[in-house]
């Protein structure tokens, strides 16, 4: 985590990024039922060297997010635009040279590794497709990012199921780090793993992100470990992004009244602040994103809507010098 | 007289590669209206001690080797599968991680909700299926009347896990056995089936084993709370002694790598090395060779459980040597 200071500069930039998916029905004759609106107007700075977090409930188009910014699908709206120059506009040829600098590390680092493949070949591959180095340099390449990842390179010749889970995370990493990215988008990259291993993959994390000044993404629906590795966090909701600002000041003072809820949700290890905290329990379930409601997105489910909150799509709108909120009421709360 | 009393619970898996010792050695009691947590780091034992209880291990590979567990007054581990059925899905129920694996897809709600009270009780469908729609109700489900007649997949994960818990407790259990019962849900929906829990807890007086790998959910929910590692227990103690004044060097090196707990910007304490190869023999403390505190002695001596304050439990030799 480098000093909030340092990272003024904007190295990755959404305008207004949509996302739509047209949801169709039957097998023969297709017909169009509706659109799941997962990325819906997101417009977000990702300054160099920061670590953003993205939260936000099962659905709410964190994955989807993600991959409009890898260009993993074509985006329905908006523009992506790395150092300067816009993706969504790009040429295929040209997306294939700046896919270098963005690279995806997943949820599920079994489902992401090649089984058939061995760590090394997982490796070298990244390596020789985009010519990274010259064959006969690959192998000491391969085994410094090992090294990088904390492995030992003469378990190059394993399979990714001869690894346990933290370590496989590990590999996805190293193979993530390959091609020297600016931007790593990490989806749950610890999600998956026990507690003891997910600190381990953190730390691993927050280390590379100073030593190399990249710029991180880190998806994840648990705000306790989005604090401790984010110098920003955005909190997402069917598609928006409801609330951004300094992690620490988020979750410690969340504003928006999805984030107060997202925050007194988490289970603290303390039966003492369990035992007297006012936990906001939410009513009812997180929305359908193909039929929204009108107006903001949370009002079923907010505490404090009111009957303008039906009415208007609330814009994210600054808080403060540091922090923007999309909420109508939050002059009043 | 305690509800439930485990002593020396041992399950092994007997698999091509060797004998895998998943529970061995577990013991603890739980009394009624009571909730236990047990907590540990996956591969500890945990579904396999909920699971040995309710007698859904296949056999083989699984085999109880040793070890019994008295409730109200029959072993579930030795019992006939007269009193099993008389007693599991009745007076012991389970809910788990994964809903659909207790919810039959191809059924109506209604359908799998009715069936444990026409088993077990004399009672008609028409009643049946009333209590069936209360319970839908008390678990939060909007619409209830409507959305019996609906199938699994026609729910929301969240209400899926609450129709499954209206399945455990239609039968209105003395002993629920919560197996990760929130681990795939998101917070705010957690928060929504914790407190669910609660309250059937408090209405129906009946006891829980909630087996989970978050402190978290823990501290809030449980009376008590016992921690496994490699098959056994570690230590038990009340929740508030586990989380004030954990003794067992495992316990507080868990509690040490839990992220909300560490300062912002330093380095997570993190615990050197994996959990053992359950296959392979264990010398000593299976915990030694990842703890800083470890000596000579540690791996060869087997640790056993020993009070170090009234009601809390724990293996650690060096602990009980009085020099930690
Ligand atoms: N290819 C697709 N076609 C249609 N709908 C899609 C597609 N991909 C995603 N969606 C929908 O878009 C919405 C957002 O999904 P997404 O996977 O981005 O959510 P998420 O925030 O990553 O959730 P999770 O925390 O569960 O990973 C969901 O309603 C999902 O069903
Ligand atoms: N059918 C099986 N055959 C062989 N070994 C098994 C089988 N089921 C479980 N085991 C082993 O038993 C041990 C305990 O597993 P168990 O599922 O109880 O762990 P757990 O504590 O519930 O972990 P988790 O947090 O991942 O659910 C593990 O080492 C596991 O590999
Ligand atoms: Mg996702
Ligand atoms: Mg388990």
């Amino acid at each position: 985590m480098s000093q909030v200071t340092s990272h003024t500069d904007p190295i990755l930039e959404l305008r207004d990024v949509r996302m739509h998916f047209p949801v169709t029905h039957g097998f023969l004759f297709k017909r169009h039922v509706g659109t799941v609106k997962a990325v819906d107007g997101v417009t977000l700075i990702l300054r160099r060297g920061e670590v953003l977090g993205l939260v936000g409930e099962s659905g709410c188009g964190k994955s989807t997010l993600a991959r409009t910014i890898m260009q993993l699908v074509p985006t329905t709206a908006g523009a992506v635009v790395l150092e300067g120059k816009n993706l969504t506009a790009g040429s295929a040829a040209e997306v294939h040279a700046i896919r270098r600098d963005l690279q995806m590390v997943f949820q599920d680092p079994y489902a992401s590794l090649n089984p058939r493949l061995t760590v090394y070949a997982t490796l070298a591959e990244p390596l020789l497709f985009h010519r990274v180095c010259q064959p006969a340099a690959v192998p000491a390449r391969v085994a410094e990012l090992m090294r990088v990842v904390g492995l030992a390179p003469r378990l190059v010749r394993k399979y990714p199921h001869e690894f346990s889970g933290g370590q496989r995370q590990r590999i996805a990493i190293a193979r993530a780090l390959a091609l020297e990215p600016k931007i790593i988008i990490a989806d749950e990259p610890v999600s998956a793993l026990d507690v003891s291993i997910q600190a381990q993959i953190l730390n691993l994390l927050a280390d590379l992100v100073r030593r190399m000044n990249l710029s991180l993404v880190f998806i994840a629906h648990d705000l306790s470990v989005v604090k401790h590795i984010s110098d920003r966090v955005a909190v997402m909701y069917l598609g928006k992004i409801v609330e951004l600002g300094p992690a620490a000041d988020v979750i410690e003072r969340p504003r928006h009244p999805y984030t107060r809820a997202l925050v007194s949700a988490i289970p603290a290890p303390d039966p003492e602040t369990e035992r007297t905290r006012q936990r906001i329990i939410l009513a009812g379930d997180p929305p359908s994103p193909l039929n929204p409601p009108a107006g903001c997105a949370f009002h079923p489910r907010c505490p404090h809507a009111q009957e303008k909150c039906q009415l208007a799509v609330p814009p994210l709108a600054a808080d403060g010098p540091t922090r923007e909120v999309a909420c109508l009421r939050l002059g009043e709360l | 007289m305690a509800l439930l009393t485990v002593t020396d619970l041992r399950t092994h898996f007997h698999t091509r590669n060797g004998i895998v010792r998943a529970a061995d050695g577990v013991s603890f009691s739980l009394e009624r209206g009571e909730t236990l947590g047990i907590v540990g780091e996956s591969g500890s034992g945990k579904t396999v001690t909920g699971y040995s209880l309710m007698g859904l291990l296949p056999t083989p590979p699984a085999r109880i080797e040793g070890g019994t567990a008295l409730f109200a007054g029959t072993d579930l581990l030795h019992c006939t599968p007269r009193e099993a059925r008389a007693l599991r899905g009745k007076r012991i129920s389970m809910i788990f991680q994964d809903p659909m694996t207790s919810l039959n897809p191809y059924l109506r709600i209604s359908e799998q909700l009715i069936e444990p009270l026409l088993i077990h009780e004399e009672i008609s469908r028409r009643d049946a299926l009333a209590d069936a729609l209360a319970m839908l109700e008390s678990v939060g489900i909007p619409d209830a009347q409507k959305r019996l007649r609906l199938y699994p997949h026609e729910f929301s994960g969240g209400m899926r896990q609450r129709v499954m818990i209206a399945m455990a407790l239609i039968t209105k259990p003395e002993l629920l056995i919560a197996d990760e019962p929130t681990t795939a849900l998101d917070v705010t929906v957690q928060a929504q089936i914790l407190d669910l829990i609660k309250k059937m807890q408090r209405e129906l007086g009946m006891a829980v084993i909630f087996i989970t790998h978050d402190l978290g959910v823990v501290s809030g929910l449980c009376d008590r709370v016992q921690v496994m590692y490699a098959g056994r227990i570690v230590e038990t103690a009340d929740t508030r002694a586990l989380f004030h004044s954990p003794r067992h060097p495992y316990t507080r090196a868990l509690q040490r790598s839990i992220p909300s707990l560490q300062p912002k910007g330093t380095e997570l304490y993190t615990i050197p090395g994996l959990p053992p190869d359950l296959s392979k023999p264990i010398a000593g403390c299976a915990f030694a060779p990842r703890c800083e505190h470890a000596t000579a002695r540690c791996t060869a001596t087997d640790p056993a459980l020993a009070d170090v304050a009234p009601g809390h439990t724990q293996a650690c030799l060096r602990v009980q040597a009085g020099e930690l």
